[in-house]
């Protein structure tokens, strides 16, 4: 069967390819995109590792199809930073040593934008339950929690 | 606090302690770090690995041929494809390898012994063409009987796996074969008189359910092999020199003609200090003369790696009444999955390690069943035994009416104690993790209803080894540290810190990387603490020899005497008559000249480090049982770690954090669920539930610090002895808030609510 057109905004920019009806949107970003910032970690959604935003919606990219993201706005770990200058987010997890292995940082990364976008100022406990859909195996979480509180109180200005 | 323990304000250093970012930072927060799965190549095929539906069968015969015709499919092997090994057990007994075992393991031969036991594997133009290609794989097994749990694989008309298997280590030799494949004993004074001697003795069983590693990253790898016989592995792994050793043995080439690089990994824990599929990969290049990528899916990386043995053991110990423990006894039989290699010797070595018992037995049994081969993790064996033995304690603590704490303070080992496996004791810190926790101020604070407190210590013998590194004085006097250990979660950072502290430059004067096989000497895994240790040996070792050449050099350009120069504050400076009234000379400065003073500077040092240091810890936790569903909350946790000096304080704190919510999700909800058919039912991350954030609390990390004499900032590791106590300290704050003993893990809330329901009190 020919493969499907799709076209799509990834990361602020016009893009389009073909993918097969099976491919996940995951498959596309890694294999059709050579955009390897997003982690597979389980393929069935409950790890995380793979979470983008669609239209601003947190998804776990590989239960989305690559052909529904036809006419989306995707975003990609690989367009979190604004050139040299990192996301608040992404320099917290630097400076408290919020990452370890590193493999579910993208996907904790993209996450933790999504809640601050619609919660500037969440509580330990909300965050911790905000990222609750997010596996890390290495840091036991605390330091996770303690950067994006702390890149909250920076992007709020307090 | 003790005097030896250090006190962080009178630290004189300025790079070790800090908290910088690490080097490998922005590449990690960016997504452009490369992991084993992101790696690709122009002409790269998919490979995909056909597993054993059965927990038990013999191959009757593998047809390929409908797989090898289906369009797109470039190559389909088997076990035939590998070369056979010799059965013999290489190394130290406690981390032997049979390739006879690997080879079967990485591709069944004869039988397959376990669900998802690989038995062919190919090589397709995509995905799906080699998915589809799997399915046209035709194999012809006879189902043979299987068994699961260790005592059943133990019983004497347990089917068994191999059917020559003859016990090691009993004398004289069994007549008939088993499941049994080694049994170990150590003996300290004479346990039966220390019993008799006793006040009080406690006696209990437990189970342990085999845990998974649960590293996010599933194994996955690129290879490209060439028909000249060599060949390129991009693996994620916790040691590419051990990829290269194993994969060269098992496909029959020189070790020289593989070369591994260092893909970023994604988590590990021990499990990935074997392989599985870099071989496959391997060889289907070969074959293809493509290079050709595996990568696990979620199932596969449960169905046929990792996890640690689960385990059956039995724990005895005697006290006098005012708490000296007199007698030990302890039978720990796990579960080495398929083929042998369990870490029961390192259980009945560390289970009472962390006491001075002057009459101890602890006897090991190494069982295989049809299950994944156990594989390392994390202080691979002694938190199985520790949780056994320090629930046993805490028992004992209770019937002579003894804080837990203090009876575990009275009875800590110290460097000189006797252990029962030869060796004495040579360092402290058992008892300093101990008083950390005992005067924390949560150790008083009350507790509610349904809440409950626990205590455990652990001992792991954290490990030295080989291990390589080079320092190269960059023309602009930056420098450059390259090593061959694998950064699994932040030791470039540690190598750069320890190469400023050693140079005196600043630590964004210091950039380090991991080097590939061919471009380093080589190095040990990145397993059993020994990264920071040995490899932090080998960076000052390195540094030390650029230094002698620095001054050298400065000699040179003074024309003065070499023995007139010393390097300090990151400068050589004069010593002779003339001290002082030379200006002293920068690495900067030194650099700009190396050309005229014999051209460029640096220097590689590779050690086999002694002297590692074993880590202690003692755990403080809280809970609160629901009475209605069983479900167990964590409310406080505490983890005490002797870590010898924290380099950088930020990632040894992560390892603790990290190693104690493991032992979270050890204690309370991760196993391995069969059917009676031996099919594993919960392999995917919803049904192995690892702890998420919303499960936990802030731990809070102590790091005690009793410096290593035998490093040259004092690490004694911090990687693995932080899970060591966490399932007692669990167990043992769930029997202290519903008054009753559970024996078995995990402590999942069906298990909880029965012995809830259940009249006894333990």
């Amino acid at each position: 069967m020919a493969k499907h057109h799709v076209t799509a905004t990834l990361n602020g920019n016009a893009v389009e390819y073909l993918c097969e009806t099976q491919q996940t949107l995951l498959d596309v970003l890694r294999d059709e995109l050579q955009l390897t910032g997003t982690k597979e970690g389980c393929g069935t959604g409950d790890c995380g590792a793979c979470s983008v935003t669609v239209d601003g919606r947190l998804v776990c990219s590989c239960l989305v199809l690559g052909v529904e993201a036809q006419g989306k706005k995707i975003e990609t770990i690989e367009g979190m930073a604004a050139g040299e200058s990192l996301h608040p987010l992404q320099r917290k997890f630097l400076e408290h040593a919020a990452l370890q292995c590193g493999v579910c940082t993208p996907g904790v990364l993209i996450a933790s934008r999504a809640l601050l976008a619609r919660n500037p100022d969440p509580t330990e406990e909300e965050v911790r339950f905000w990222l609750a859909g997010n596996l890390c195996r290495c840091t036991g979480y605390n330091k996770i929690i303690e950067a994006v509180l702390d890149a909250a109180r920076e992007m709020r200005g307090s | 606090m003790d005097a030896k323990t250090i006190n962080p304000q009178e630290k004189t250093l300025k790079v070790v302690g800090t908290r910088p970012v690490r080097p490998d930072g922005v590449p990690k927060v960016t997504g452009l770090a490369r992991y084993g799965a992101d790696f690709a190549l122009p002409g790269m095929l998919w490979g995909d690995i056909l597993r054993s539906p059965h927990a038990h069968a013999r191959i009757r015969s593998i047809d390929t041929a409908k797989a090898r015709a289906l369009p797109g499919v470039k190559a389909v092997i088997t076990a035939a494809d590998f070369p056979e090994q010799k059965y013999e057990f290489i190394g130290p007994e406690r981390v032997a390898v049979n390739f006879w075992h690997m080879t079967r393991n990485i591709m069944a031969r004869e039988k397959v012994l376990y669900e998802g036991h690989a038995v062919a594997a190919v090589a397709a133009i995509n995905k799906a063409v080699a998915s589809a290609a799997l399915r046209l794989i035709e194999v012809d097994y006879e189902p043979l009987p299987h068994v699961i749990d260790v005592d059943a694989a133990m019983r004497p008309d347990a089917p068994l796996l191999f059917e020559d298997m003859i016990t090691r280590g009993v004398e004289p030799a069994p007549d008939r074969p088993s499941n049994v494949s080694k049994r170990i004993e150590f003996k300290l004074g004479d346990p039966e008189a220390g019993f008799a001697a006793a006040d009080e003795i406690v006696e209990m069983s437990f189970k342990t359910a085999p845990v998974h590693q649960g590293y996010i990253e599933p194994h996955g790898c690129l290879a490209r092999f060439d028909a000249e016989g060599q060949g390129e592995i991009w693996a994620s792994s916790q040691g590419h020199f051990v990829v290269r050793a194993y994969v060269a043995r098992l496909l029959g080439m020189n070790i020289g003609d593989v070369l591994v690089h260092p893909a970023e990994i994604g988590g590990g824990f021990g499990g990935k200090t074997v392989i599985y599929v870099e071989p496959v990969a391997a060889l289907l290049s070969r074959k293809t003369g493509h290079p050709v990528k595996i990568v696990m899916s979620r199932e596969d990386v449960f169905k046929s790696t990792g996890p640690t043995s689960g385990s059956s053991m039995t724990v005895k110990i005697g006290v006098k009444r005012d708490g000296r423990i007199v007698a030990a006894d302890g039978v720990f039989k796990f579960q080495a999955g398929a083929f042998p290699g369990s870490p029961v010797m390192n259980a009945t070595m560390c289970g009472f390690a962390p006491y001075d018992i002057p009459n101890v037995r602890s006897v090991g049994y190494d069982v295989v069943s049809n299950r994944p081969k156990s594989a390392a993790y994390r202080a691979p064996g002694s938190p199985i035994s520790a949780y056994a033995v320090e629930s046993t304690m805490d028992a004992v603590a209770a019937k002579i009416g003894m804080d837990p704490l203090k009876f575990r303070l009275m009875n800590a080992c110290k460097s000189g104690t006797q252990t029962a496996w030869g060796p004495k004791h040579a360092h402290d810190g058992c008892a300093e993790t101990i008083k950390a926790v005992l005067d924390h101020p949560a150790y008083a604070a009350p507790l509610g209803k349904n809440q409950g407190r626990g205590v455990a210590s652990g001992f792991w013998f954290n490990n030295g080894g080989e291990s390589s590194a080079t320092v190269h004085v960059t023309e602009d006097g930056s420098v450059a540290v390259a090593t061959g250990s694998m950064d699994i979660g932040g030791s470039r950072a540690s190598m750069a810190m320890m190469a400023a502290e050693t140079l005196g430059v600043a630590y964004d004067q210091v950039r380090a990387i991991v080097a590939d096989t061919a471009s380093i000497g080589y190095t040990h895994v990145t397993g059993g603490s020994r990264v920071t240790f040995a490899t932090g040996i080998a960076v000052v070792e390195a540094c030390n020899k650029v230094i002698a050449e620095l001054c050298t050099r400065a000699a040179m350009i003074w024309n003065v005497d070499r023995g007139e120069v010393v390097w300090e504050g990151g400068c050589a400076r004069h010593t002779g008559q003339n001290a002082g009234k030379i200006e002293p000379l920068t690495l900067k400065a030194i650099a700009a000249k190396r050309a005229v003073t014999g051209g460029p500077i640096g220097a590689e040092a590779s050690v086999n480090a002694g002297g590692a240091a074993p880590g202690f810890a003692t755990e403080l936790c809280d809970v609160e049982v629901d009475p209605e569903t069983g479900s167990v909350k964590i409310l406080r946790f505490i983890v005490a770690q002797d870590v010898g000096r924290a380099i950088h304080p930020s990632y040894v704190e992560g390892q603790l954090h990290g190693g104690v919510v493991q032992g979270i999700g050890w204690a309370l909800n991760e196993e391995y669920i069969y059917d009676a058919a031996g099919h594993l039912l919960n392999a995917g991350f919803l049904d192995y539930r690892i702890p998420v954030a919303s499960d936990l609390p802030m731990i809070e990390a102590v790091l005690v610090e009793v410096p290593n004499p035998n490093h040259p900032f004092g690490v004694k590791g911090a990687g693995e002895v932080n899970i060591v106590p966490s399932m007692a300290a669990v167990a043992n704050a769930v029997n202290n808030a519903i008054g009753r003993r559970l024996t078995e893990l995990p402590m999942s809330p069906p298990k909880v609510l029965a012995a809830l329901d259940s009249g006894s009190k333990g």
